[in-house]
């Protein structure tokens, strides 16, 4: 579980960013989360309630958006949005594909606030 | 005098929550990669084998070669003892309730080292298949280990780690036969979530495949540099 250590991370790159760009008050995180991030949703949605106690965004929404995996089929020459995860194939052709596109990433991508 | 009110705003980010680990991992990548230290990461769950095949690839490596070590667990120093009897550099990273290692704990466990000494670093990490999976620690190579006592199908339950590394090993090939280990099974298991992936399969009981992936990684590291 080290989903609370994400949730301190993730936190703390909210608070700095919104002093960078002055915001006052954060209402939301918009977060993009894959589905080979490593990262559970609830877990995090859990964590993120603990690592917000005393901070100055105590209290902020925390809307994760989960990323199904892109795949990129060399025998095809084109890219596809997986349903399920694994097996990691082309849904046409069927063949095997090491490159990921999308479905990694636990990305901070929008903070929703005042100011 | 009225009060400003506030406005509403979105403010576009677009920033890897770990970006701060991701940019620390790069660095030592940068500095491995200057002093010509070849970095293998391992991962499995507890168990598996990783502190008795180190031992073994240590003890083998060192003949010709630098070899240091890191490992991690909760607690205890019991397999930084172990790796010692290897004649290896080795240092326990205790990492108290983190269920994994970071970038960080790494940079501040070499600081004392001339990394100019050594030719291979092996960082051992938590015994635990989820959460390494998420940390890159400037490595040049990730390898997954699963036990043939573990069952044929680990793999396909654990899909993120299995992806993130470059490499597979089962080890206790020995035990195969008396755990009725389906390697044909395991095998389907590992290409699920890496169709390409390079699999090694190994038994220090037997001295099975252990010079095989050593005479790999030589030459993974003469590419590398």
């Amino acid at each position: 579980m080290h989903e609370l250590s994400i949730a301190h991370s993730l936190v703390q790159l909210a608070i700095e960013t919104a002093e960078q760009n002055h915001l006052k008050k954060i209402e939301a995180l918009r977060v993009k989360l894959g589905v080979f991030s490593g990262v559970v949703k609830e877990a995090l949605e859990f964590s993120f309630d603990i690592a917000t106690e005393g901070t100055s965004i105590e209290g902020a929404h925390l809307i994760i958006e989960e990323i199904p995996l892109k795949i990129f089929c060399s025998q095809c020459s084109q890219e596809y949005v997986l349903e399920k995860p694994i097996p990691i194939k082309c849904p046409r052709c069927n063949s095997g594909t090491d490159q990921i596109l999308e479905g990694k990433e636990i990305e901070l991508y929008e903070l929703v606030g005042e100011g | 005098m009225s009060q400003a009110i506030e406005q509403p705003r979105i403010v576009k980010i677009r920033e890897n929550v770990l970006k701060k680990n991701d940019i620390l991992a790069r660095e030592l990548r940068k500095r491995f990669q200057e002093n010509r230290v070849y970095v293998v990461n391992l991962v499995s769950s507890p168990g598996a084998g990783k502190t008795t095949l180190l031992t073994e690839i240590l003890t083998r490596l060192g003949q010709d070669f630098k070899a240091a070590a890191l490992v991690g667990d909760l607690a205890t120093e019991n397999d930084a003892e172990r790796l010692k009897r290897s004649g290896a550099i080795v240092k326990q990273i205790t990492t108290g309730t983190v269920c994994h290692l970071e970038a960080q704990m790494i940079e501040d466990s070499i600081r004392e080292w001339d990394l100019r000494d050594i030719d291979f670093l092996f960082i051992e990490n938590v015994g635990n298949l989820v959460c390494p999976s998420s940390y890159d620690l400037g490595e040049n190579l990730r390898v997954v280990l699963f036990s043939t006592t573990e069952g044929e199908d680990k793999p396909v339950k654990y899909p993120t780690i299995v992806n993130s590394a470059d490499i597979a090993i089962i080890t206790k090939m020995d035990l195969a036969e008396a755990v009725d280990f389906d390697k044909e099974a395991f095998y389907q298991s590992i290409y699920q979530s890496r169709p390409t992936m390079k699999v090694f399969e190994v038994s220090v009981k037997q001295d099975m495949g252990i010079n095989e992936w050593i005479d790999y990684l030589i030459q993974e590291k003469m590419k590398a540099f």
